[in-house]
């Protein structure tokens, strides 16, 4: 029953927006003008595309985030038997996030964080 | 007479009693897979009246206590106290033409509400509404939560690199950035309460919390610490509050959905409060008690009339109590910048919740304060 309620919310939202979207194609008024097509930039005309460099500190935090959600996931089993394993399991924990937290000093240290 | 009462409020609040009895009404009728299918449609129909209607309430209470926490009334005018007014607005931008960019990527321009609205009401369908009141129920529940909510920003970077706009492209690059940062303060916090529980299923959570009492005085320090980093970084990850900057107002005139008008705009406004609701649902399911009732051990008639109040009544009045909290800080501190947001995350808020995980596990396991 939860995958099919699982699936049925997908279709539910799915079809939400689609419903709505019907919905103000018909009420909402057309009209065409050349000036409304065009790239919202402060009043003036658009100059050049969008899609150009943007800073690469977004990209490191990416690299990152990526590392400690990948750590996460790692513990989230851990998380749930922590009780049965008791004091050996924390204490196998806390090398391995001894490591991740290394990792993220070096980050640190190296100016990864720092936004220039 | 005093067990058989409570037994009798008891199951008559376990809606999975009254859902159990309507699936054999209608096994009486209707063949099968007939009944299973009228009861998804009962459940849409369901997701989308809850979506829509805690959705203009979020939106008319937003209004209200910026005003009030700003000194002014608010909307006052259409309705009584306004109340009228956001309804006006949503067919107002029903009304309003949706409009295509000549330049942009037409497909995800359009494929973005879609992602960030099934995100929200994907996670909207894990919340526990009531025992056995909930929707979407699996074993990992709380892990299954973070990674349909993290859709969301699929959607809101896909709106900003399909409008091939300056403003939405910078708009939606902070976004991501700042929400993936986020999302593993939330994550580690959310780790931090499976930890206490042993479990990551939902119902299972809150049924612990009605039987030993609420998390955040069960797990006392370590969830006391992990409730305020939750707060701080559940308004991150609602793009809200001193954290709004993917849509500055005054530096990118609306962020990521700068090139969307009427109603395609308005599924983001509508997803940005349901996260919001979600984000507050999450915090009094997993530190407040969900649906569990207040009790306050030996006061036995305090805890009976308590019990009295339906589960789904708690539930929603401690979300609205997260909300107001979460509105409090949005109105609170004024605009970061976006270094000092991602180094209040690198450098503080994740250390901290990692230590406090930490601490949490030394807690549970060695049983420090804890009666389970």
């Amino acid at each position: 029953m939860n995958f099919t309620l699982f699936v049925t919310t997908i279709v539910t939202g799915l079809a939400f927006v689609g419903v709505v979207w019907v919905l103000a194609k018909l009420l909402a008024p057309r009209s065409y003008n050349a000036q409304k097509e065009e790239a919202f930039e402060c009043g003036i005309p658009t100059r050049g595309t969008a899609y150009m460099q943007f800073r690469v500190g977004y990209y490191l935090f990416a690299i990152l985030f990526l590392m400690f959600d990948v750590e996460t996931m790692f513990l989230f089993p851990w998380a749930v038997v922590m009780r049965s394993l008791g004091p050996a399991g924390l204490l196998s924990v806390v090398f391995f996030l001894f490591i991740l937290i290394l990792g993220l000093a070096y980050a640190w240290r190296k100016g990864a964080l720092k936004w220039q | 007479m005093g067990e058989g009462l409570g037994g009798a409020i008891d199951s008559m609040f376990n809606l999975q009693t009254w859902t159990s009895a309507i699936h054999a009404w209608l096994l009486g009728l209707v063949p099968e897979w007939a009944a299973i299918l009228l009861e998804c449609v009962v459940v849409a129909l369901l997701i989308i009246t809850l979506y829509a209607v805690f959705a203009i309430a979020l939106i008319y209470m937003e209004r209200k206590v910026c005003a009030f926490f700003q000194c002014r009334l608010g909307p006052n005018r259409v309705g009584k106290w306004g109340l009228l007014q956001v309804f006006s607005d949503v067919f107002k931008m029903l009304q309003k033409e949706i409009i295509n960019m000549r330049k942009s990527d037409m497909f995800l321009h359009d494929l973005a509400p879609f992602l960030v609205v099934t995100a929200s009401m994907l996670t909207f369908a894990c919340l526990p509404w009531n025992k056995g009141g909930h929707i979407i129920d699996f074993n990992v529940g709380l892990f299954f939560m973070i990674a349909v909510s993290s859709i969301g920003v699929v959607g809101i970077l896909l709106a900003g690199l399909g409008s091939n706009s300056k403003y939405p492209m910078i708009g939606s690059m902070r976004a991501g950035a700042q929400l993936i940062s986020y999302e593993i303060s939330i994550g580690i916090t959310m780790l931090t309460i499976v930890a206490l529980s042993g479990t990551m299923q939902i119902s299972e959570i809150v049924q612990q919390q009605a039987d030993n009492g609420w998390n955040i005085i069960r797990g006392h320090v370590p969830a006391v610490i992990a409730f305020l980093i939750y707060l701080i970084a559940g308004n991150a990850e609602c793009n809200r509050g001193p954290f709004d900057l993917p849509e500055g107002e005054s530096e990118l005139t609306a962020g990521y959905h700068t090139e969307y008008s009427g109603m395609h705009f308005g599924y983001f406004y509508l997803a940005e409060y349901l996260n919001l609701f979600i984000a507050a649902g999450i915090a009094s399911t997993i530190f407040l008690g969900g649906w569990a009732p207040l009790h306050i051990a030996g006061l036995d008639g305090f805890n009976g009339v308590m019990d009295a109040i339906p589960g789904a009544v708690w539930f929603i009045g401690k979300t609205f109590f997260v909300i107001f909290l979460l509105m409090w800080e949005r109105w609170t501190f004024p605009r970061l910048r976006i270094d000092h947001i991602l180094s209040l995350e690198w450098k503080y808020l994740m250390p901290l919740s990692l230590i406090n995980l930490l601490l949490m596990a030394l807690v549970v396991v060695f049983g420090l304060g804890i009666n389970v």
